[in-house]
């Protein structure tokens, strides 16, 4: 443990820890544009020059180990010239473009250069001018603007684990890049435009839309996976206009997906602004009163048993809490959440969530993913599990073993078999697991939705328990949920009562005719032409397959539009905040159905958020405790069943269409173009 | 030194020999398992050498392939490293030494003929028998001016005697690497003036 003296504090930090780390620590700031906490240390921008005693020269303080007795100043005049000179040379070749740069006002060179900037320059000569590069539909880049801190390069490579981004030519020469300029191919691959210090890369579908002070700035959370990522919504007036990333090294750190980045265009398209009902078989703009009268009317003197209400993915708790309370003071008992049929079982908290935690990654030594593809359906957790398997203190490397689809997941992996029965017959993993201190079993919903859903569930968790994957410190089942809805949904108890139908009961009874009404809160993944001639109530967002099915369509609330209470796939409750209001006559969804239950004269017993809230912790109690998880303290034994020999698939076919607010979005369909495209050219290879 | 492309024309493939590939497997063994990337820079030159003087593209991913590396990395090298040649070269490539001690010398008289005798600096020649390019320093200051042909140096050069050596080549008569002055190697010029005798190896005196 160095001590060391910083602008005459001493500080002690960390064996290992650079000086830099020392003076922050000191509570000096240090400039830097190529230093990164995330990245590994280039040393190249030369901005985070100290001075320390006894060293003829102005040290790079990111690259210098702390020492024991360094006595370093950060505010010396020789300290203040030196960073002076660096930043003369960084601006020799940066255009002064500021004014129409979409990095201003958020753009480290700039803030820098008010500190270390000298007013004129004397440079003489031409300016150097790059040639454009093309990254994709995402990143847009201004390569003059480039000072070349590679903290792009070495994200790609350390944390995306697409290693696509590169430096040709040399010295003045050097140019960022992609081989032959092709798209860029990572699920997390606009996060380099966060790292980038200055406007060489911004993001294209937000080029010249806004400027950084003119946006409020909304702390919530992210409903594009299950991840729960944690986001900042920057919204202008009644619109979003962009989605940062907030950190949190639970979850996400500081990275998102690029689906849950450049999706707000998809929250103005398609939207359902006013309710609707269906009048001689063409949909027709209402009121409120009106659609509530026309929904009390179908549902007058229809027994409970041929009602049912179906979660879709994108609901919130508190409107899957009003959903499930308004029908069961039906009678309704045909409620699920699983729209997607997944043989979860919602009477143990242990058998669906991810027990490891996000974080807990960092810790595990084996891992086994069953009939997931974590890139896909977890850009986020697959880039953790890439951070593990790049950390060196694992013991002959981490060990990934994959059973179902054989897809690039960024790191190495074993693949021992396509179906079900790979997990009676691991083959060489088993040891692997066995002898590990710390395995974790992921389950994906690939896995879980098939008619042999349940039996791979008990299966996997018995496997948990023969590995020792599941002791008294160390919890390494977990099922990796693709739908931000499931889990508070699960927690919430939406799973048919007694001798109610799921999702699968439901969709058949509506076609033979035994369900007569169906609600559909945000449900667009189901088949819709099996809904027969059942009456649909779709509440929802936007004008996906749901609405299109729906007799009456109640405009609900987006994720940006409300505040809302979501649970991730690992049982962490984070509240989401609300940036913009809802679009037209839209609402809030638990205030939709609170009001819908006044006129169906069931009226629920709450009349605002904290009520609600207190509602549903009555239900389940970690609902009070936001931003935590609750222990799960037993795990169930699940009955044994017949395994199928079908392989396993992934739910995420294409990464930027799983919802209707990504189905919405241009930026999105044009990403999900540009990948078939590429698909259909590396295929023809 | 400018910004370096690749050609815009490129082959289809690029493979090594048989011959090649033996090379390249022995190069490759020499270096621990995990490090084969080490061998990147052998490869690639021998990659230009197989390809008539120049690095296709597909030579780049061919060579990536075989060593287990990203395409952009390989790339990295190929434009880093001047002596990778990107676009086409003449069947005799000329690198022209132009750093102080060759300047000083009179490189820009060489340079004058290579403008005449071959043409603008980076184009081959019409004849596809030259090309040339002005380079740093190639380690042969104390023969100043001097040019490096293939694999050759041309050394003590002025323009006549330049000149005869390119005429020469375009001639496909033999050429005489090394000085093209009278001197031998980098001896003074007009003979020895020291060490003229070899003295005692006993005493290891001499003058």
């Amino acid at each position: 443990m160095p001590k060391l003296t910083v602008d005459g504090i001493e500080v002690e930090v960390e064996a290992g820890a650079t000086l830099l780390q020392a003076c922050e620590e000191a509570g000096a700031e240090i400039p830097r544009f190529c230093y990164h906490e995330r990245l590994s240390i280039a040393g190249n921008c030369r901005m985070c020059l100290v001075e320390v005693e006894k060293s003829p020269k102005p040290v790079a303080s990111c690259a210098m180990p702390a020492g024991d007795g360094m006595v370093v100043s950060t505010k010396s005049e020789q300290v203040k010239r030196a960073r002076e000179g660096v930043m003369e040379f960084l601006l020799i070749n940066h255009p002064l473009d500021c004014p129409i740069c979409d990095q201003g006002g958020e753009c480290d060179l700039q803030d820098q250069s008010m500190a270390y900037g000298v007013d004129g320059s004397r440079f003489h000569e031409n300016k150097r001018a790059v040639e454009e590069k093309y990254m994709g539909p995402l990143v847009k880049t201004v390569m003059t603007r480039c000072i070349h801190c590679t903290r792009c390069i070495r994200f790609s490579q350390e944390v995306a684990g697409v290693p696509e981004l590169g430096a040709i030519g040399r010295g003045e020469d050097m140019e960022i890049t992609t081989y032959l300029e092709h798209a860029l191919t990572s699920e997390l691959s606009a996060n380099v435009v966060d790292l980038c210090p200055v406007g060489a890369l911004t993001f294209r579908p937000f080029a010249y839309t806004a400027r950084p002070w003119e946006l409020k700035k909304t702390e919530s959370i992210d409903v594009m996976d299950a991840v729960g990522s944690n986001i900042r919504v920057d919204a202008r007036g009644p619109e979003v206009m962009r989605i940062l990333p907030r950190l949190n090294d639970d979850v996400n750190e500081e990275w998102i997906s690029d689906k849950t980045r450049f999706v707000w265009d998809g929250l103005k398209m398609q939207r359902l602004d006013t309710p609707f009902v269906r009048i001689n078989g063409r949909l027709q703009p209402a009121t409120w009163e009106e659609a509530f009268a026309a929904i009390a009317a179908r549902l007058k003197d229809v027994d409970g048993s041929r009602i049912a209400a179906i979660a879709g993915d994108l609901a919130c708790a508190e409107s899957m809490k009003a959903l499930k309370d308004l029908y069961t003071s039906l009678g309704c008992t045909s409620i699920d959440c699983r729209q997607d049929g997944a043989k979860l079982d919602a009477s143990n908290r242990g058998a669906y969530l991810f027990n490891t935690t996000i974080a807990g990654i960092e810790e595990a030594d084996a891992i086994l993913l069953v009939g997931t593809d974590p890139r896909k359906e977890a850009a986020i957790i697959n880039a953790r599990i890439l951070k593990r398997a790049r950390q060196k203190d694992v013991e002959g490397g981490l060990k990934v073993g994959v059973i179902g689809p054989r897809n690039d997941l960024t790191y190495d992996y074993d693949y021992i078999g396509a179906g079900p029965q790979s997990l009676k017959d691991l083959g060489s993993f088993g040891d692997v697991l066995k002898n590990a201190a710390r395995p974790m079993i992921v389950i994906g919903q690939g896995a879980l939705t098939r008619k042999d859903g349940a039996a791979v569930l008990a299966e996997a968790l018995a496997l948990a328990k023969s590995v020792g994957a599941i002791t008294d410190e160390w919890n390494g089942f977990n099922v990796l949920h693709t739908a931000a809805a499931r889990v508070a949904g699960l927690d919430l108890g939406l799973v048919p009562g007694e001798g109610g139908r799921d999702v699968e009961g439901i969709l058949e009874g509506a076609s033979s005719g035994e369900i007569e009404v169906v609600h559909l809160l945000g449900a667009d993944e189901i088949d819709m032409n099996r809904l027969g001639k059942a009456f649909v109530i779709y509440q929802g967002t936007h004008g996906d397959a749901g609405a299109h099915r729906a007799d009456v369509i109640l405009p609900g609330a987006a994720y940006t539009e409300k505040n809302a209470t979501w649970v991730n796939t690992e049982g962490r409750v984070q509240l989401g905040r609300r940036a913009v209001f809802p679009p037209g006559s839209a609402r809030e969804d638990w205030a939709i159905l609170r009001a819908l239950s006044g006129v169906l004269g069931k009226t629920l017993p709450y009349d605002d958020l904290d009520a609600i809230r207190a509602a549903m912790e009555a239900d389940a109690p970690h609902f009070a405790m936001s931003d935590v998880i609750a222990p799960v303290t037993e795990m169930p034994s699940l009955p044994q069943g017949e395994l199928d020999a079908a392989p396993f698939e992934t739910p995420v076919r294409d990464f930027f269409m799983t919802n209707p607010v990504a189905r919405a979005s241009a930026v999105m369909a044009e990403c999900s173009a540009g990948r078939a495209a590429a698909a259909r050219i590396q295929a023809a290879e | 030194m400018s910004v370096r492309r690749l050609d815009p024309n490129q082959p289809d493939s690029f493979a090594f020999t048989a011959e090649n590939v033996e090379w390249a497997k022995k190069q490759i063994a020499k270096y621990p398992e995990g490090k084969q990337a080490s061998a990147v820079i052998p490869l690639l030159w021998r990659a230009q050498e197989q390809h008539d003087g120049w690095l296709p593209e597909p030579a780049i991913r061919y060579v990536a392939e075989m060593l287990g590396m990203d395409y952009i990395r390989v790339l990295e090298v190929a434009t880093f490293y001047t002596m990778f040649n990107l676009s086409p070269v003449g069947e005799h490539f000329v690198q022209l030494c132009g750093t102080t001690p060759c300047w000083l010398r009179g490189a820009d008289d060489l340079k004058e003929v290579c403008r005449k005798h071959i043409g603008p600096e980076g184009k081959v020649s019409a004849d596809g028998k030259f090309s040339w390019m002005e380079v740093e320093c190639l380690g042969a200051c104390v023969n100043a001016p001097m040019v490096q042909i293939n694999a050759d140096f041309f050394e003590d050069l002025d323009a006549s005697s330049f000149e005869r050596v390119l005429n020469d080549l375009r001639e496909g008569r033999e050429v005489k690497p090394g000085p093209q002055s009278e001197r031998h190697a980098s001896e003074p010029e007009g003979g020895l003036t020291s060490l003229t005798t070899v003295g005692d190896p006993q005493t290891g005196g001499g003058d």
